[in-house]
């Protein structure tokens, strides 16, 4: 019924055509009401650098206060006012630029900014359909994400600030509007803004799954798809499965905020007050919030590492090392990923049996997370590598996850989390992780799709620069962050004056400002040459990169439907980088064997008998006339 | 935004705030480093054009313009070298500003763990990136050669998914041994009970008295005068003390007892790697036994003014940053005598406050269980 269903579509799809390219769009249809996927994508992805901006100014902020924390600077009580009286910013606006930086950072950018911006790129592109599953949901979901984006930004307006008991919101301080000025007004905006975005992550996911499922050109079958797609399809069914849960939890905290119930609250003196709470658990809570936040962390970085897959395969000029290993750890980290999220509990006083338990999961995920890093170092080995800037951000973001994920094998083991728990060693470790790779990977699929999204080139050189600054400056950020951890300073910490043994940390902490800063103005130069060079730069050619995949056999310029004829059939996987025998180094998925003779090996026809009969044939033929020669 | 946040500003100025001496800005001082911002980007632009002519020049004397891939490959070598000279340094330099070693029985098995866990991960760390940076500098592009046409190759797949999988379960298992052991240890009779309870923003410490027992708490009868809401109808309430610094004997198991008044709070004792959130509603405990007193830690840092410290770790408001205690770990002897100067929890103002309770409880005739202390 599916298959019929796509047939349908593309079919009337291609009976429109010819109409299509002459009425005009209104601007209102295509530019912004749209329900083409490329256009949504660019909407997505415009919006997540916005918010990626933004949220990069407020860790500015914030680590301006780390790094002088005696100085008065009036220039932000004049940009800022009450929130920083005196030219200095207050304790509970700290913790409200720490809160809402998380925030807009793990959900708004390294959420719908990735997944959204290649999912809906990538999908119908590199699957070969004309469209998503429902673009009017598609339309909508970026809708959603839009005002939800609008509505957390507009808590800096109300009267007390925004949200600030941290991006993991944990109650009882974010359930007491008493408890801290930013678990009052502020909170209910954030917790309406995350109701609208878990909306508009579900209609988006749904779309991708169902796309994936359903909608793949003649040929493509699972086994034949990039790695791109398979980590933005098993994202999407992690978003799925694991954002329901957190509106259940959210919608449990607006009870007990607004209607006087007690889901997650019991036994409260607030200012000595006794509060009419009974019964409720803020484990509770933390059970619901993590079960989310785990397998989101991997919705954060899978989508990274199926481009980073891609993207170092293109420019190796190699095939992926691996690739049924690359799907199967995607899929294993996928399972994982839902029965660990104890991890991130091990010190709350849940019963120690199930740390013990949750401590034995978590390192199992680090296995599959192990392959991959092996299979990405494979795939360069004896490749023919070339630096283009996508291929530097694919690299760097091997290198950060790396460097997080061993420190993951600290936290998890939960005796060592005892001592590291709320450190700053837990802020290196998934600022570099996560943070770090997945904004990489990020830029990685910005560099190299550009000239799908916008028919024009990047500069390389300033993509270089970019980079290497970039780059250096996290590792400046976050390396020392690790020995902080380890001498036991807390993070969400406004200063670290009121402790004798940490106030020898201030020079680091003004060390990494400035690597954070330098870093921040270095986006900038991004910034430039992203805008810059949708209208100005080089016009691309079809097939910039000489990559195998489908999305570069459509024409440079955007057409609604992709394809101006048939959608390709496909016929090989898309990894046939530098194949023996072959005449050029790529040899694009819409190549069937039969036009590529002399470089086809047995293992080409593994499930495909006559085409084994073929070669065979083939290669027989070939031996006898060099016998004749 | 900026407007915005500005008007809200002048509204609160203006409703009399703390303006007196609203601090100036120093214009010259921004302008100063927007300048030397934009000299920079206008540095880059030029290096930029030079290039570009460069290249340009390059190519028309038939040449192949810049070697980007070779410049990049060099880079990437010189990325290696510094950072592995950066991670040295940092190891050496921050690394020896770290805890020193745990000052608890059940700390230096962590400390042990942590060194094993340590080596093996720091040698996965060097080797991984060792090879990522070579790699790249050794297989760059060349337009003569090709690459090498590996898809898969089972066996070595098979030998790295099966090594760090016999390495991680070493791990878990030795750490899920340390682990239990750490969070089950059995409840002594002389253990040494002591009462940590967190609120915005200050820890509160009682200690049981002669009987070795803490009273029990109920946080429906928190007054004034009894913030910890002890209840007093049980006798073993009556000779709890109040103290402000945590005094413990050295190589006494002590067992903190966690609970807090209003929002999670997190009892954080980096030093003896002890950490237990304290959470309203749910009590729990942590047991360890301090193994360094305070006075030998001074000597071993060489810091006469060294003390130990409780404080928070779980985001709690605008003050997490400043909730601390001192933590004083001494010789038994000195611990009784210490104890000995201690001050009942059941004051003078609390007595009275009880008493006027009570009086109040037969008018109203609610509350019984505060009439304890007549009885
Ligand atoms: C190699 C496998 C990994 C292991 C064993 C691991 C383990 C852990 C553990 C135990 C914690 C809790 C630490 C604590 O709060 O005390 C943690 C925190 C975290 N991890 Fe990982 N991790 C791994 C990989 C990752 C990856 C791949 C990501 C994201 C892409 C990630 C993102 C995070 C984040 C965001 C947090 C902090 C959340 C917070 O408290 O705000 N981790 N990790
Ligand atoms: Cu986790
Ligand atoms: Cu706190």
């Amino acid at each position: 019924m599916s298959t019929l269903a796509v047939h349908d579509h593309a079919g009337t799809h291609h009976d429109e055509h010819g109409h299509e390219h002459h009425h005009d769009q209104s601007f209102l249809s295509k530019y912004v009401f749209s329900m083409d996927h490329k256009m949504i994508a660019k909407q997505f992805l415009i919006t997540g650098i916005t918010m990626a901006v933004i949220a990069m100014i407020l860790s500015i902020l914030f680590r301006i206060q780390l790094a002088y924390p005696d100085k008065t600077f009036p220039l932000l009580t004049t940009l800022l006012g009450r929130f920083a009286p005196n030219g200095r910013i207050s304790p509970d606006f700290y913790l409200a630029l720490v809160t809402i930086h998380g925030t807009i950072m793990v959900f708004f950018v390294l959420t719908a900014g990735l997944s959204g911006t290649f999912a809906n790129l990538l999908i119908p592109l590199q699957v070969g359909a004309r469209d998503m599953a429902s673009p009017f949901m598609n339309m909508l979901s970026y809708w959603f994400f839009f005002l939800a984006s609008v509505i957390m930004l507009s808590s800096f307006f109300v009267q007390k600030g925004p949200a600030s008991g941290g991006w993991t919101i944990y109650p009882p301080l974010s359930a007491l509007p008493k408890a801290m000025p930013g678990s009052g007004e502020g909170m209910t905006l954030w917790l309406i803004s995350m109701v609208l975005f878990v909306a508009s992550s579900l209609m988006g996911g749904i779309n991708y799954v169902s796309t994936v499922l359903n909608m793949r050109t003649k040929g493509m079958d699972l086994w034949k798809m990039p790695l791109t797609i398979w980590a933005l399809f098993l994202t999407a069914i992690l978003g799925i499965l694991a954002f329901p849960v957190l509106v259940a939890g959210v919608v449990l905290l607006i009870f007990d905020r607004s209607v006087g119930t007690s889901f997650y609250l019991s036994d409260i003196v607030l200012n000595g007050v006794q509060q009419p709470f009974e019964g409720g658990s803020p484990i509770l809570f933390q059970h619901l919030f993590w079960f989310l936040g785990h397998p989101e962390v991997y919705i954060v970085i899978m989508p990274a590492m199926g481009i980073s897959s891609e993207i170092m395969s293109v420019n190796s000029r190699k095939p992926i090392f691996g690739y049924h290993a690359m799907v199967y750890s995607l899929i294993g980290i996928t399972v994982l990923s839902f029965i660990v999220w104890g991890h991130h509990m091990f010190v709350t006083g849940m019963n120690p049996f199930l740390g013990g338990v949750f401590m034995i999961t978590t390192l199992i995920i680090a296995v599959p997370s192990a392959v991959k890093t092996f299979n990405w170092l494979a795939t360069l080995w004896r490749g023919n590598i070339r630096f283009t800037p996508a291929m530097l951000f694919a690299i760097g973001m091997v290198s950060f996850f790396i460097s997080g994920g061993l420190t993951g094998i600290f936290l998890g083991n939960a005796a060592l989390d005892i001592n590291l728990h709320d450190t700053y060693f837990v802020v290196a470790h998934f600022h570099l992780v996560m943070g770090s790779a997945a904004i990489f990977g990020m830029l990685a699929g910005v560099y190299h799709w550009f000239p799908k999204m916008f028919g024009r080139m990047m500069d390389e050189k300033l993509g270089y620069l970019h980079f290497w600054l970039t780059f250096i400056c996290a590792y400046l950020v976050f390396f020392p962050m690790h020995f902080m951890g380890l001498d036991g300073v807390p993070r969400r910490y406004y200063a670290f004056t009121e402790f004798a043994s940490m106030q020898k940390w201030l020079t680091i902490n003004t060390f990494v400002t400035w690597a954070a800063i330098i870093a921040a103005l270095t986006q900038f130069g991004f910034l430039y040459n992203f805008f810059v060079s949708i209208f100005k730069g080089r016009k691309a050619t079809q097939n910039p990169w000489e990559s195998n995949t489908l999305e570069w056999t459509t024409p440079v310029e955007h057409l609604h439907g992709n394809w101006p004829g048939e959608i390709p059939t496909v016929y090989r996987w898309p990894y046939d980088y530098s194949k023996p025998g072959a005449e050029e180094d790529y040899i694009p998925q819409t190549v069937p064997y039969s036009q590529t003779m002399s470089s086809n090996v047995p293992h080409d026809f593994e499930d495909n008998p006559a085409g084994l009969e073929e070669l065979n044939k083939f290669t027989s033929t070939l031996k006898a006339n060099e016998q004749v020669k | 935004m900026l407007l915005g946040t500005n008007l809200l500003m002048a509204q609160t100025a203006a409703a009399g705030a703390a303006q007196e001496e609203a601090p100036k800005v120093d214009w010259t001082g921004v302008a100063y480093y927007v300048a030397i911002f934009f000299l920079i980007c206008l540095g880059i632009a030029i290096v930029g054009k030079i290039l570009k002519i460069y290249d340009l020049t390059l190519k028309m004397q038939g040449k192949k313009g810049i070697k980007w891939n070779n410049i990049m490959a060099v880079i990437c070598i010189i990325f290696l070298l510094a950072g592995l000279y950066g991670s040295y340094w940092s190891f050496t330099e921050q690394g020896s500003m770290t805890l020193p070693e745990a000052a608890s029985a059940h700390g230096v098995k962590i400390d042990e763990m942590f060194t094993v866990t340590t080596v093996l991960t720091m040698i996965v760390f060097f080797v991984t990136q060792i090879l990522l940076f070579t790699f790249l500098f050794r297989y760059r592009h060349s337009d003569k050669r090709r690459a090498h046409f590996l898809p898969h190759n089972n066996t070595i797949e098979k030998v790295w998914t099966i090594a760090p999988a016999i390495v991680l379960t070493i791990l878990v298992v030795f750490g899920f041994f340390t682990w239990q052991k750490i969070m089950n240890s059995e409840n002594l009779k002389d253990d040494i009970n002591i009462d940590v309870t967190g609120h915005q923003f200050a820890w509160e410490l009682r200690y049981p008295g002669k009987d070795g027992v803490l009273g029990p708490k109920d946080f429906r009868l928190v007054t004034g005068a009894n913030n910890l809401g002890v209840n007093f109808k049980k006798k073993s309430s009556f000779d709890d003390l109040k103290v402000d610094t945590m005094y413990l004997p050295v190589n006494k198991s002590i067992r903190l007892n966690i609970l807090a008044q209003d929002v999670i709070h997190s009892v954080y004792m980096p030093y003896f790697r002890v950490q237990l959130n304290a959470v309203p509603g749910l009590p729990t405990f942590f047991k360890f036994t301090p193994t360094i007193t305070t006075a030998q830690m001074r000597t071993k840092l060489d810091d006469p003014k060294f003390e130990y410290t409780l404080y928070c770790n779980k985001i709690c408001g605008g003050s997490h940053y400043n909730m601390q205690k001192v933590v004083r770990v001494v010789t038994e002897a000195e611990y009784q005598s210490w104890l000995s100067r201690q001050k009942p929890y059941l004051n003078d103002a609390l007595r009275k406050e009880l008493h006027f309770a009570t009086a109040n409880s037969e008018q109203s005739g609610a509350s019984t269980n505060r009439i304890a202390l007549n009885n």
